[in-house]
Formats: structure tokens, C-alpha cells, sequence
């Protein structure tokens, strides 16, 4: 039978996959910025199959909130991804030092 | 049985699946591979019994998100060769942060059971008599009311955000001006000729 602890496995590689996929794609922005609604993904799957294994409903009610702020931050980063890429002309994250001083 | 089935098969995809979104070579690829692994999330969730922030996966994150991905990748003339430079070197140093955090937290899992004092607790218990989406709605417009508004307010703001940060006034661009449009008479706009006959006129 498919317990909690099955669930919490796959959102636990889900997650390491993002974190991984940050630091693989050091340079390429959108694929970063792709790591990282993976990484949000996993933690509504843990919401949720938390939320189904206690019978607790608030776990479903904080994964809207994530998926929210997930929708903002995508669209914020895409927007800042492509003013960038129109002042630069590419989108590798080493290049990025202007704020170094 | 046949859920036990449904979950081995949706979780396989959805890590085969992440696992190509970062690594394949090409961004639409890429975008494409994270549609299909937030559609087998969805799938995973609708097991659980959360079937309404299952569907909310699907309109939110393939519908809009993923599309917004999509037209980025499409609208940028990005060179993508040249930014997988180092990717090998990269992924050997993140591969052992990846396993060693997955490791951590499957630990904190073993370590973790959902005990008698917690099941008491709950916030707000799952109703068995009415369906999900009703039972989420119960609880979303009064206790998290306000939290509820908030989260409109941070969209709110991304969008406008998003608006300010990518807007940008073109040089050449012919626009509209309303005001002289209005202020235009016939009288500044047109003159009475009376033109001898054969000639024509010189404007």
C-alpha cells in the first residue's frame, strides 16, 4: 500500500533535482529559473500528501499559497531575465558583477 | 493494487522527467519536459485526494507558466551552446550537494512519524461528507480570508511589476496623441480654392 513515506521520497529527489539543476545550469538563467519551480513543485507535493495523510485540509490551503507565489515569481524573473538579456545580450549568470563596484 | 500502480508509474515519470527539464539540451525541451512532470504531479495529488489544487497545477503551472517559459525562450535569440560550458564540472560538484540534501531529508522523514498527538491537532480536519473543492472553499474564505487577499495581493504586484520592468518607450514608434487629435478644427485643417477652370491648384 502506498504509505506517506513513498510520497515524502519522491518529493525529497524532486527537490534535489532543483537544487541540482541550479547548480548544473550555473550559466543558463531560464533553466534556473525552471530548477526552481521544481523545487516549489516538491513542496506542494509534501504539502498535499501531507495534507491527505492527516486528513488536515490546511496543507491544501498553503500549497495554493505556494503555487501563488510561484506564478509571481516566475513572471517577475522572466521580466527581469529579459530586460537583462536586452541590456547584455546574453543570459549567462557569470556575467552578472555589475553591482560589484 | 491499481493505485499503488498509478503512483509507481506517475512518480517515475515525474522524477524521469524533472530529471531531463535540467539536463536537456535545448530550452523548449526543457519546457516541455517540466509540462510533463507537472502533469504527473497533478496526477500524483489527484491519488491523494486533492483533486482541486491538482487541476489548479494543471491550469496554473501548464497554462500559464509553462507557456510564459515557452515564449521567453522563443522571443530571446539566446545562443544555448555556449551557456552549457561547464555544465559536467557543475553537475559532479551538485550531485553530491543533490544526493547528500536528499539524503538529509529522507532521514528527517525516517525520524519523523505521524503519531496520535498530531492527528489530534489538526487545523481543520478533512470533511468526508462533502467533496474537496467545497471543503476547501469552507475553510479558505474564513480563516484564511485575509491571507486568501493577500495572495491576490501579491499577484497583484507581480503583474504590475512585471508590467514596469519589461514596458519600454520606442523612439520611432508612431503613437496616438489624443489631445491634438481633439484640438484639430476644420477651419485649421482645410481651405475653400476656387480653381480658374483647366488650371488646377498649388498646394
Amino acid at each position: 500500500m502506498i504509505g506517506l513515506g513513498h510520497y515524502l521520497v519522491v518529493g525529497a529527489i524532486l527537490f534535489a533535482l532543483g537544487v541540482l539543476g541550479i547548480i548544473a545550469n550555473r550559466k543558463n538563467l531560464i533553466v534556473m529559473l525552471m530548477a526552481v519551480e521544481l523545487i516549489l513543485l516538491a513542496v506542494n507535493l509534501n504539502f498535499v500528501a501531507f495534507s491527505g495523510y492527516l486528513h488536515d485540509l490546511v496543507g491544501q490551503v498553503f500549497a495554493m499559497f505556494v503555487l501563488t507565489v510561484a506564478a509571481g515569481e516566475a513572471a517577475i524573473g522572466l521580466a527581469i531575465l529579459v530586460i537583462y538579456f536586452r541590456s547584455r545580450g546574453t543570459i549567462s549568470v557569470d556575467d552578472a558583477n555589475r553591482m560589484q563596484g | 493494487m491499481i493505485q499503488a500502480l498509478a503512483f509507481y508509474l506517475f512518480a517515475a515519470i515525474v522524477i524521469v522527467s524533472a530529471a531531463l527539464t535540467i539536463t536537456s539540451r535545448n530550452p523548449v525541451h526543457a519546457v516541455l519536459w517540466l509540462i510533463l512532470a507537472f502533469f504527473n504531479a497533478a496526477g500524483l495529488m489527484v491519488i491523494v485526494g486533492a483533486e482541486f489544487i491538482a487541476m489548479l497545477l494543471v491550469i496554473v503551472y501548464v497554462g500559464a507558466v509553462a507557456v510564459l517559459f515557452l515564449f521567453v525562450v522563443m522571443m530571446l535569440n539566446i545562443d544555448f551552446a555556449e551557456l552549457r560550458a561547464g555544465f559536467a564540472r557543475y553537475a559532479a560538484i551538485g550531485a553530491v550537494f543533490a544526493v547528500g540534501l536528499a539524503a538529509e531529508i529522507m532521514l528527517a522523514f525516517g525520524a519523523w512519524s505521524a503519531g496520535t498527538i498530531e492527528l489530534a491537532r489538526r487545523a481543520a480536519p478533512t470533511p468526508t461528507t462533502i467533496s474537496n473543492i467545497q471543503a476547501l472553499g469552507m475553510v479558505l474564505y474564513t480563516r484564511y480570508l485575509f491571507v486568501f487577499e493577500g495572495a491576490g495581493l501579491v499577484l497583484l504586484v507581480a503583474m504590475i511589476g512585471a508590467i514596469v520592468l519589461t514596458h519600454r518607450e520606442r523612439k520611432g514608434a508612431r503613437a496616438q496623441n489624443v489631445s491634438r487629435q481633439n484640438a484639430r478644427r476644420p477651419q485649421d485643417a482645410t481651405r475653400n480654392m476656387q480653381p480658374t477652370v483647366g488650371k488646377g491648384i498649388d498646394l
